[in-house]
């Protein structure tokens, strides 16, 4: 039962596809190995900045033999096909055996594949493995035409059996495969020859390599936090960061470092940001006073004056980053201190938003207009919402903004108290971007709300109306995870808004202004109070801003048709993208479709309460039942409509009952709708859904004790009518029609 | 040649018998204006083809809008970039460049070299490549790249192209914070230069030209003149009437490539590009030089051969 020992050694690997690289080349190998008949006891893949590696353990010594057995003709069966039947196996007459069979005599031909030896199979395999590696991006070098993530150095691939190791013999490109390694790049450059798996491991670490990425971590986490303890400091935590840093080293040395006094004033974000983005560093916290004081960075060496040198190199790096963002953030702060947060909204009408949808200051005026006119509905105050809009993307012209774009909105917020704005429109310019993904936070400040939803919207709107939707994986204007973030907000805060009101006057004027090549402006939306618009009015929306843009009645005509074409596709859009959120959340597909097609459908709360409702009564017996027993009376009653061409929406009347099950069904539905009718005032789907499954039983009763196409016709009809009865309280949460099963 | 250089010349001069006594050919610096080293032909149309090449040289290099009147400590609109360039890249590569840092006084058993993920991406260039920043001691002091394509050709072989920022490198290496205060010649030489006795003037000259008042009109002028005169030069047939020979005129066309770059580049600086006709100018110059890296590769140099034909 050998072991094998792989160690591809390369230039630097990039830290961020390490650990995928490792689990990669465990995957290709031990999946190789194991179709070609090599099985094994178990594996194991490293990876450092050099070098990929893996191990296993008790494979086979070689694939087992394999005896295949084949059918031929019959024994008297023309020359012809008897030699056919030998060419194909490869042997000759008299190995074949003759046997009896219910179709007379056959020949049956028995061939044997010899096993393989691990050997032949592990330098297949490998050389398969490391030309077709699933680098996320490789490279050619030299004159080779080998693609690796950097060049490939060496190949260490041995056996190990108990007697000794033995070199597998491959060459790839070049490269011949080999027994030896080198130790770290500085501390021990020189080729060592291993012998097997824990031969190499120990001889790496002396040579300042420790193999395993999880030891490295530790090692760096554990001397960082033990010096920073030792300070009366602490880490700040970041894994990501760690994770980085640990596959930029072989051999980590953890340094803590100073940051000059003049820096200490800067925001913790800015910090940690240029620490972390540009130099790789962790920051060092006082717990007292939560400020970032010192730095801790990972080197990759040990040196004769303990790391004086590099911790000096290292903090003046860090002072001349630092002198920069210092720099930017006292002349951010001149500027805003000085003329307020206008002169940077001012400088972005320079700055092109999308070349069909006009400049960022453009976007700004819009997003004033719309969250002035969303703020009633989601109880802010519309001057505060349009002050926030005005001045949440201001900082895209800070300097500091532009040096650390990711520090966008963070910025905004600093600036805008430093500028003495309210503290709602400070967190409005931090928060309005949120969320950025399905886990980030969903603001719930009514200003923060107000401008993140004009801002999604007017991006919704603005890019439905230009046709760049996103298509397949592509989706480079990030419209799906607007799309979310607006589903995100009103759900998680619960908030009842139609979002086919709110864009319905924005598509028609987009429409209308980029079919006439002028600059839109969001004037269309002004002074609308869209609380007091009712669905029949979408098209009177979409009427005046059009109306508003041109008076050539054709050309009007032509915007009308496409804006609501685009109305129709957007909130589509927004259907599949809750269809996305809800499934992760576990509600079917088919529970959704149902709740989709009741009126308002464009109230993503609403919709999203009777989905939830109907998910779970559908968990329960009496909510699946329910669904059969309505199917049933849906079908019967469906039938008979087309059958009859009448509809049965009369009131039934109990006196035609004929016996017990139908008097209780009578008894059952007065007290189903006494609870449903107030329940579904109060939008309480789950209170009205559950006393819809009670009805399952009685129900029941009365399919089995009842024919509904009773002779009597006066009969047939009160029971088709109470059928029907039935079906309008059961289709009040939603469509049950569309429930699979 | 002392151990720890004492001025950015003495830096310059050790890279140079670094890389000569290493096989590069010394090349002089490009005599046109361009915004980094890899435009110097010796570098983007060398790497093309299957020629075997080594070449290192200082490339002056100008970016406008990085001019702040000689005031920022280490950004200028005018720089060295020191460039070196090997095909086929050699397997040693990375140990002859860490020799170069050695080379320059940086004592390898004291500092702390990485190599940390960079690609490499030229847009007006049409190139890309895989490899490297490398930092000392947290200071990015080089960029390291396998060349990948160029001028949309793959290279075959790869080329190794390294490209250090000299001023910022020889600021660290002498251990100066402002790129004004730093020694140019031996601090004792007769008449002893600083960085700012060489240059703030120029710096302060150039700054104001770029942001301020670089006729615009006149510059659009001659981006266009130079986009049509390389279209005009690669228009012409490879054999020349008058000499009979074919000569195919990769290089002065690729002059007018390097022109209408460094035309963009004032005119950016000038603000009169929005960001929407950036992607269109940088669009027009990358036509450009991947027509020219077409032609060199119809050249000899570029690998092309009667045989072949």
């Amino acid at each position: 039962m050998p072991d094998l020992l792989i160690e591809l050694f390369s230039e630097e690997i990039p830290a961020r596809m390490q650990e995928l690289a490792a689990d990669d080349l465990k995957r290709l190998v031990t999946n190789g190995l194991v179709d070609a008949g090599i099985t094994y006891a178990s594996a194991a893949a490293f990876v450092t900045p050099r070098r990929l590696c893996l191990t296993v353990e008790g494979a086979l010594d070689a694939s087992p033999a394999l005896t295949e057995e084949r059918k031929g003709p019959r024994a008297d069966a023309p020359e012809k096909a008897i030699e056919g039947f030998l060419r194909s196996t490869g042997l000759t007459r008299d190995a074949l055996e003759e046997r009896e069979t219910p179709k007379g005599t056959l020949l049956f031909a028995t061939t044997r594949k010899p096993g393989r030896p691990v050997a032949d199979i592990v330098a297949e395999v490998l050389d398969h493995t490391i030309r077709t590696f699933p680098w996320p991006k490789s490279m050619r070098w030299g004159s080779g035409s080998l693609k690796w993530v950097r060049p490939l150095h060496s190949i260490l691939c041995i056996l190990v059996r108990e007697d000794g190791s033995e070199i597998v013999p491959l060459t790839v490109d070049g490269i011949v495969s080999g027994n030896t390694t080198r130790g770290h790049r500085f501390h021990a450059p020189d080729t060592f020859s291993v012998n097997n798996f824990d031969d190499y491991a120990a001889k790496l670490k002396k040579a300042h390599v420790i193999l395993d990425a999880a030891e490295r971590s530790d090692t760096i986490w554990h001397d960082a936090t033990n010096m920073a303890f030792a300070n009366g400091l602490e880490v700040v935590e970041d894994a990501g960061l760690l994770a980085e840093v640990a596959g930029l080293v072989e051999w980590p040395v953890v340094l803590m470092g100073r940051i000059g006094a003049d820096f200490l004033a800067l925001p913790p974000e800015v910090l940690q940001t240029s620490m972390r983005e540009h130099q790789k560093f962790f920051s060092v916290r006082n717990p007292k006073s939560g400020r970032i004081e010192r730095f801790i960075t990972v080197a990759n060496r040990e040196t004769a004056d303990n790391g004086a040198t590099i911790l000096a190199g290292n903090e003046k790096v860090l002072s001349a980053r630092l002198s920069d963002a210092k720099f930017f953030w006292e002349n951010d702060l001149r500027v805003v201190q000085g003329q307020g947060m206008e002169a940077w909204v001012e400088n972005l009408g320079n700055v092109t938003f999308h070349n069909k949808l006009g400049t960022q200051a453009d976007l700004i005026d819009r997003m004033a207009t719309l969250a002035r006119e969303i703020a009633p509905m989601v109880g802010a105050d519309p001057d505060e919402a349009e002050q926030a809009a005005r001045v949440a993307k201001a900082d895209l012209s800070s300097e500091m903004v532009y040096e650390f774009p990711e520090l966008q909105g963070l910025m905004g917020s600093y600036y805008a108290r430093a500028a003495s704005l309210s503290d709602a429109v400070a967190a409005a310019a931090k928060e309005h971007y949120a969320p950025l993904g399905p886990t980030d936070a969903v603001p719930t400040a009514p200003v923060s709300v107000a401008v993140a939803l004009a801002e999604k919207i007017d991006k919704l709107t603005g890019f439905w109306a230009i046709d760049e939707k996103p298509t397949g994986s592509k989706d480079p204007f990030a419209l799906r995870r607007a799309a979310l973030g607006v589903i995100r907000i009103l759900v998680e805060n619960d908030l009842s808004l139609r979002i086919t009101l709110v864009f319905a006057a924005l598509i028609g004027q987009k429409i209308a202004y980029l079919g006439l090549k002028e600059k839109f402006d969001g004037t269309a939306l002004l002074g609308r109070d869209l609380n007091e618009t009712g669905m029949s009015e979408i098209s009177e929306l979409v009427f005046q801003a059009i109306r508003n843009a041109t008076r050539d009645a054709e050309l009007q005509a032509g915007f009308q048709e496409a804006a609501f074409a685009k109305i129709d596709d957007l909130l589509t859009f927004f259907h599949d993208r809750l269809k996305v959120y809800l499934r992760d959340q576990g509600i079917r597909h088919d529970v959704i479709d149902a709740c989709i097609a009741m009126p308002n459908n464009d109230d993503l709360s609403l919709l999203v309460k009777r989905a939830r409702a109907l998910s779970e009564t559908l968990k329960t017996d009496d909510g699946e039942n329910l669904i059969q027993a309505f199917k049933r009376a849906n079908n019967i009653l469906t039938q008979a409509e087309e059958a009859d061409g009448v509809e049965y929406s009369y009131g039934p009347d109990p006196k035609f009952a004929e016996n017990d099950a139908e008097r209780g069904l009578f008894t059952a539905l007065d007290a189903a709708e006494a609870k449903i009718n107030p329940a579904m005032k109060a939008q309480d789907f789950a209170t009205a859904m559950s006393a819809m499954a009670d009805l399952r039983s009685p129900l029941d009763a009365f399919f089995d004790a009842v024919q509904i196409n009773a002779d009597n016709a006066m009969i047939r009809r009160n029971r088709l009518n109470l059928l029907s009865h039935i079906r309008q309280l059961c289709t009040s949460v939603a469509d049950l029609t569309k429930i699979d099963g | 040649m002392s151990q720890t250089p004492r001025s950015f010349q003495e830096i310059i001069l050790a890279l140079q018998n670094y890389w000569a006594s290493k096989g590069c050919a010394i090349l002089q610096p490009y005599d046109m204006e361009v915004g980094a080293g890899t435009f110097h032909p010796a570098t983007t149309l060398r790497s093309l083809g299957s020629n075997p090449w080594s070449a290192a040289y200082v490339q002056p290099s100008r970016r406008p809008t990085d001019g702040r009147y000689g005031e920022n400590p280490n950004r200028l609109q005018h720089y060295y970039q020191y460039q070196v360039i090997i095909k086929p890249s050699p397997p040693e590569l990375q140990e002859l460049y860490l020799g170069s840092l050695e080379a320059i006084g940086i004592d390898m058993a004291l500092h702390d070299i990485r190599f940390v993920e960079d690609d490499w991406e030229s847009p007006t260039l049409g190139a890309w490549g895989l490899g490297w920043e490398v930092w000392c001691d947290g200071m990015e002091v080089s960029q390291f790249t396998y060349f990948q394509q160029v001028g949309g050709h793959d290279c075959t072989p790869v080329s190794g192209e390294l490209t250090y920022g000299l001023e910022r490198l020889a600021m660290y290496v002498l251990g100066v914070d402002h790129v004004m205060d730093m020694p140019f010649n031996n601090p004792d030489a007769p008449i002893p230069l600083t960085y700012a006795d060489v240059f703030k003037q120029t710096e302060e000259e150039y700054a104001r030209w770029n942001f301020d008042v670089a006729d615009t009109a006149a510059l659009l002028r001659h981006f266009e003149e130079a986009e049509s005169e390389c279209r005009a030069i690669l228009d012409q047939a490879h054999i020349d009437p008058k000499t009979g020979k074919r000569i195919v005129m990769a290089h002065p066309a690729y002059d007018q490539a390097i022109k209408a770059s460094h035309i963009f580049n004032l005119l950016d600086a000038r603000g009169v590009i929005s960001v929407t006709e950036r992607q269109a100018y940088i669009g027009r110059v990358r036509t450009l030089t991947k027509a020219c890296a077409d032609a060199f590769v119809q050249t000899r140099a570029g690998g092309w051969s009667d045989a072949a034909a």
